[in-house]
């Protein structure tokens, strides 16, 4: 038995790696979806809404995702739906992204400055003609550094679809792990490649904010 | 098929034990975390440029991998180091190194934000920089940081449901075993989930009286700064 980590391995991790890529991109498709229409039931004037997606967040943000994992993975089968792992996962990071991401953009929105909300009623625009035409745009560029932000953690939880047997990269490694026991240096490695996805999302975050903060000062100076 | 929560409910003494374990985990990680966290917030801000690039390693290696990696890196690291700890420990050693690291970027953000009047008045008074920091900034940087802080805290006492994984029988851990025994996951899991929610509900309940206790400014102003 080879007990040697060689580059078989090493293909083996990369591929996995290559499925925690997709699980994110599932991840921030679906959750950036769904945290759309929770940031505009958060900003809505209508109270009913309000309430619900805060209850929503409040709900999601009080959880923790491995709990949402397996109430998806165990327990939407006992009510009678055949789930995949992949599907499990996808599912339940798009639930807990929505809900962080539609806060995040709940902000956002609301740190457009009020005099564009004022100038775009003065226009006679209507609601939806002022929330998309005016204050989307302007909130989407806002919200841009803390979105990228955030990706970095949605990368570092889809590592908790390992635990229903999803093989990504974390998986990728315990099933290496399982057959050649090495669990210190297949987990460093791990570690390793997750750093490769992460930090440069980190890094362009970082660099976003610093522009985002200049031109957000400009923003506010301007509608002063 | 209908929903029958009796057979969980008839095990509460097992949810009770893996909530106060919970409780436990949370609430010494908070701690030690912001102790380090604080103390690598400082060393991130020294002078000398060593302790600056340590701190900054520690600080970027954990924010960017999955804490259910680092726990097996510690967990096993520590077994190949020859050290033989039980999972609670390993789970509170890799739960303050995680959030060590969450927490100096907030505390770092917070030090960051004194007004540099502050910390040459420390100097002019003959404080040491030690002093300056226990007794001019710390409370304010904290004061600044207090609503990271507690969302940050919390999210640590979500993390630690992730212990579960290296069987600490902690709350999730106990789910784990009661949906195993019943075969009634779904009720299981809503149960953990809502004694989450609570649980999350009364962190934020007590570090706002904490922060009432605390910042008397706060208290008077009604306002954050």
């Amino acid at each position: 038995m080879n007990t040697a980590i060689n580059s078989g391995h090493l293909v083996f991790l990369l591929n996995g790696a290559m499925w925690t890529l997709v699980l994110s991109l599932l991840a921030f498709a679906g959750g950036g979806l769904g945290g759309f229409v929770v940031a505009l039931g958060r900003t809505s004037p209508i109270k009913v809404l309000r309430i619900l997606s805060s209850a929503y967040v409040q709900l999601i943000q009080g959880t923790p995702l491995l709990v949402i994992l397996f109430l998806t993975f165990f327990g939407l089968p006992t009510l009678g739906f055949s789930i995949t792992p992949l599907f499990a996962a996808a599912l339940s990071l798009t639930i807990y992204v929505s809900a962080y991401l539609g806060e995040i953009w709940r902000g956002c929105i609301e740190s457009v400055p009020k005099a564009q909300w004022e100038a775009a009623e003065c226009l006679a625009l209507s609601r939806v003609q002022r929330m998309f035409k005016v204050i989307l745009p302007q909130a989407v560029r806002i919200a841009t550094p803390p979105t990228v932000g955030f990706s970095v953690q949605i990368i570092k939880n889809t590592s908790l679809a390992s635990v229903v047997g999803f093989v990504e990269l974390a998986r990728a490694g315990q099933l290496i792990n399982n057959s050649i026991f090495e669990p210190f240096a297949i987990y460093m490695i791990v570690a390793l490649l997750y750093f490769c996805l992460c930090f440069p999302v980190s890094a362009l975050s970082k660099r976003l904010e610093r522009t985002g903060a200049a031109r957000l000062r400009t923003l506010k100076a301007a509608s002063a | 098929m209908t929903l029958d929560f009796t057979a969980i409910l008839a095990r509460w003494q097992m949810l009770l034990d893996g909530l106060a374990l919970t409780v436990q985990l949370a609430a010494v990680t908070t701690l030690t975390g912001f102790l380090i966290g604080t103390l690598c917030a400082i060393a991130r801000r020294s002078d000398v440029s060593a302790l600056r690039w340590v701190a900054s390693v520690y600080i970027e290696a954990i924010r960017n991998t999955p804490f259910l990696v680092q726990i097996f890196v510690v967990y096993f690291g520590l077994s190949s180091l020859g050290f033989s700890f039980s999972a609670v420990t390993v789970a509170i050693i890799a739960l303050t190194i995680n959030v060590g690291a969450y927490t100096a970027e907030i505390m770092r953000a917070g030090f960051d934000a004194i007004h540099p009047g502050q910390w040459e008045a420390g100097e002019c008074l003959g404080l040491s920089r030690t002093q300056t920091y226990w007794h001019v900034a710390l409370r304010p940087a904290m004061e600044r940081v207090y609503p990271s802080l507690t969302s940050q805290f919390i999210l640590l006492m979500l993390a630690s449901s992730v212990t579960s994984q290296i069987s600490a029988e902690e709350l999730t851990a106990a789910a784990n075993f009661i949906q195993s025994e019943t075969y009634r996951p779904f009720e299981t899991y809503i149960v953990v989930a809502l004694i989450y929610l609570a649980l999350s509900l009364a962190m934020r309940v007590v570090f706002w009286a904490f922060g009432l206790a605390v910042f008397p400014r706060r208290r008077r102003l009604g306002t954050n700064l």
